[in-house]
């Protein structure tokens, strides 16, 4: 079993403060989500897991299986089993989809190890098949034109191919309609295991109907303000976020920006 | 670095070494007169490129004798690997020897010329006396042109007939393994009446340092509905001063497609000219570069339109490292009465170091109302965004560095129609960029 331990966690971008504190702790085998209004934190807190390099943590810690993640460079953080499917995937001209997957699964792998050709094609098409994809989209560019659903797919179809420890995924449901969503979540719901943990954000509990998770939590004002089981998912999908804005004498939830 | 403006070659040696081609007298006569029109005339004068002290003039020997090949297994490896072996129709050049000649028979048949350029000057004076440097290029256009037009020493000529379309690739190759050697080649291409071919040719230098000059020119015409691809790669050794014209004419219907891969290590000035002089004819022009040390390049683009419901695609990207500078000039122009002409161009420079220097400069000359056009433009260097997005798949640093390098020049690799040469490209710029 592998653990990822963050712990009072203070991330600034530009100067001004975002995250205030936050605590959390995933293992594998768990789905965890994450919910929370607007301009809360959410996504500042899946760039400062991935080490974005606007982002800067200013106070504590997060740790996988022990190491100190905050002192690897990115690419170091996804080869020790980081992954963030990004809520704006970078369009990169002129380097295939293919040729992309192929190189990021082969930066695991020991020279003279690499992926072979014909397993490659053959495990990105049966994962293409699940997501829906249309094939050509192995030989476009990466994310070059793609539309907002397909640049979505495509980071869960990384994700399957890459075959993560821990999985964050920013966002993954926005923008998409109800079958893409049900082809998304089929496809987190392949990667689920003992080897497999993943923390999911949202704003809606929509896509929570498709993927059960173990853990929710709830992100006001840079800090997770409240944890439970899935029924808290359910709860706020009736009831909304107020209550527990009075329950905790919150007035603004947010930390005065959008993040 | 002293100018020497005398030039090294005399009326005479001239006049000897067409003697020696047995010439047409008319082409000793153009020779003779472009040597005392050189005297006097200017250098070009490519934009926000000062070239006046580089030296076009010097160099050692004006030709050198190089061995001929009687197969393509007597081939340097480094020529090899870009041929593609079972090439039927190829034409090599050694320094400034013909070397090696093959062409289809079915080809031949349908009236197919493909042979180096003396002979063409020699057997086919009709065709060069029609082409050559009357209408594309000039001699008398600027010192560098009529320098070509009087040294002339190498080049090919291709001539496809009415309604011919080949297929395969046409290529040739022009090997520079002699450092005292100079290149002052033209490459003549006509594609008559509804014919189509592709053209792809690569000068590659295998000594590394080179003490000549390479003073290129090739003239294109894509006769009424013909089309002309037309893909280079140039990878000349440094030493060389470099000066390349490629133009083309494109007819009614026509369409001329350019692929340019400049790998020179040389300090180089380009010229790429396209005139769309017949309606509905179409120019493309894509254009990667990477300069490295302490080269300093100018490469201009033109299209030019006189046709109506003309196309022109101007693409140009550019990498700089180390000290290199570039300047990327990109010019649409469209002339009165080219009504529904469309100019599109698109310059990108990529800097990988403080010191290299890039400058994109579009410029759209317009005298026509009911045209559309448009320019994109970027000097920058590579974005740490998308690299965080490459190394948060677990791609280090340097090899995220290098997908987004390959793939901003992909446009011109990814068109070249011969394999080997799209792996030689994709080579010359994985060392270059290093």
């Amino acid at each position: 079993m592998s653990t990822l331990v963050i712990k009072d966690l203070h991330v600034e971008i530009e100067g001004k403060q975002i995250l205030k504190g936050v605590n959390l702790s995933i293992n594998t085998s768990e789905i965890h989500a994450i919910m929370g209004p607007n301009g809360t934190g959410k996504s500042t807190l899946a760039s400062a897991i991935m080490g974005h390099p606007k982002y800067e943590v200013t106070q504590g810690t997060i740790e996988l299986d022990g190491e100190d993640v905050l002192a690897m460079e990115v690419d170091e953080r996804a080869r020790a089993g980081l992954f963030l499917a990004m809520q704006y995937p970078s369009e990169i001209s002129g380097v295939t989809n293919a040729d992309f997957m192929r190189s990021a699964m082969n930066a695991r792998r020991e020279e003279g190890n690499e992926v072979s050709l014909m397993k490659f094609i053959r495990e990105l098409d049966s994962k293409m098949e699940t997501l829906a994809m249309d094939q050509d989209m192995a030989q476009r560019y990466l994310n070059e034109g793609f539309s907002g659903g397909e640049k979505k797919r495509n980071e869960i179809l990384q994700m399957m191919m890459i075959k993560p420890t821990f999985a964050v995924l920013d966002e993954i449901d926005s923008g998409l309609d109800i079958d893409a969503l049900k082809v998304v979540s089929e496809g987190i719901n392949q990667m689920k295991g003992e080897n497999f943990g993943c923390l999911i954000i949202t704003h809606y509990q929509r896509l929570l109907n498709y993927i059960t998770p173990d853990h929710v939590h709830v992100m006001m004002q840079g800090r997770v303000v409240k944890s439970g089981g899935p029924e808290l998912a359910h709860k706020l999908e009736a009831e909304g976020y107020d209550w527990i804005k009075a329950e905790l004498g919150i007035e603004d939830e947010t930390v005065g920006q959008e993040a | 670095m002293t100018v020497e403006t005398k030039l090294t070659m005399t009326e005479q040696d001239v006049r000897s070494f067409s003697a020696l081609h047995s010439e047409p007298e008319a082409f000793t006569d153009l020779r003779v007169q472009a040597l005392a029109a050189a005297e006097a005339l200017p250098l070009p004068k490519p934009d926000k490129t000062k070239i006046i002290n580089w030296n076009f003039t010097d160099f050692p020997a004006h030709t050198v004798d190089s061995s001929t090949y009687e197969s393509l297994n007597e081939l340097p490896e480094q020529v090899k690997s870009i041929v593609d072996l079972e090439q039927k129709n190829l034409y090599i050049q050694h320094n400034n020897t013909p070397a090696y000649i093959s062409l289809d028979k079915n080809l031949e048949q349908q009236g197919v010329i493909l042979t180096d350029i003396q002979t063409a000057i020699r057997e086919h004076s009709d065709l060069v006396a029609k082409y050559f440097m009357t209408e594309a290029v000039k001699a008398e256009e600027h010192k560098l042109t009529a320098l070509h037009a009087a040294l002339l020493n190498g080049g090919v000529f291709l001539y496809v007939p009415k309604n011919v379309v080949i297929e395969k690739p046409v290529q040739a190759v022009f090997l520079h393994d002699n450092e005292e050697a100079s290149l002052f080649n033209h490459a003549l291409i006509v594609a008559d009446k509804s014919s189509s071919v592709t053209y792809v040719e690569n000068y590659i230098s295998t000594v590394p340092q080179a003490k000549g000059q390479a003073n290129i020119v090739s003239e294109v015409f894509a006769e009424d509905n013909a089309s002309v691809t037309y893909g280079a790669v140039d990878v000349l050794a440094e030493g060389f001063t470099t000066y390349v014209n490629r133009r083309g004419v494109a007819q009614r219907d026509a369409r001329i497609e350019w692929a340019l891969g400049m790998m020179n290590d040389s300090n180089t000035i380009s010229d790429n000219t396209t005139f769309l002089i017949g309606d509905n004819s179409v120019g493309d022009t894509k254009t990667v570069v990477v300069g490295r040390g302490t080269q300093k390049q100018n490469f201009t683009t033109q299209v030019i339109h006189w046709g109506k419901n003309s196309d022109g695609q101007i693409l140009k990207h550019g990498v700089m490292k180390d000290s290199a500078s570039s300047i990327f000039n990109g010019i649409g122009k469209i002339e009165h009465g080219a009504t529904k002409a469309n100019a599109e161009q698109e310059s990108r420079v990529l800097m990988l170091s403080p010191k290299a220097r890039g400058d994109a400069n579009p410029i759209l000359l317009i005298d026509e109302d009911d045209v559309t056009a448009g320019h994109a433009a970027s000097v920058g260097r590579v974005d740490p965004v998308q690299l965080y997005y490459l190394m948060s798949r677990g791609i280090t640093k340097q090899e995220a560095e290098r997908l987004v390098i390959h793939g901003f020049l992909a446009p011109v690799v990814n068109v070249l129609p011969i394999e080997g040469v799209k792996k030689q490209l994709t080579e010359v710029i994985e060392r270059k960029v290093r």
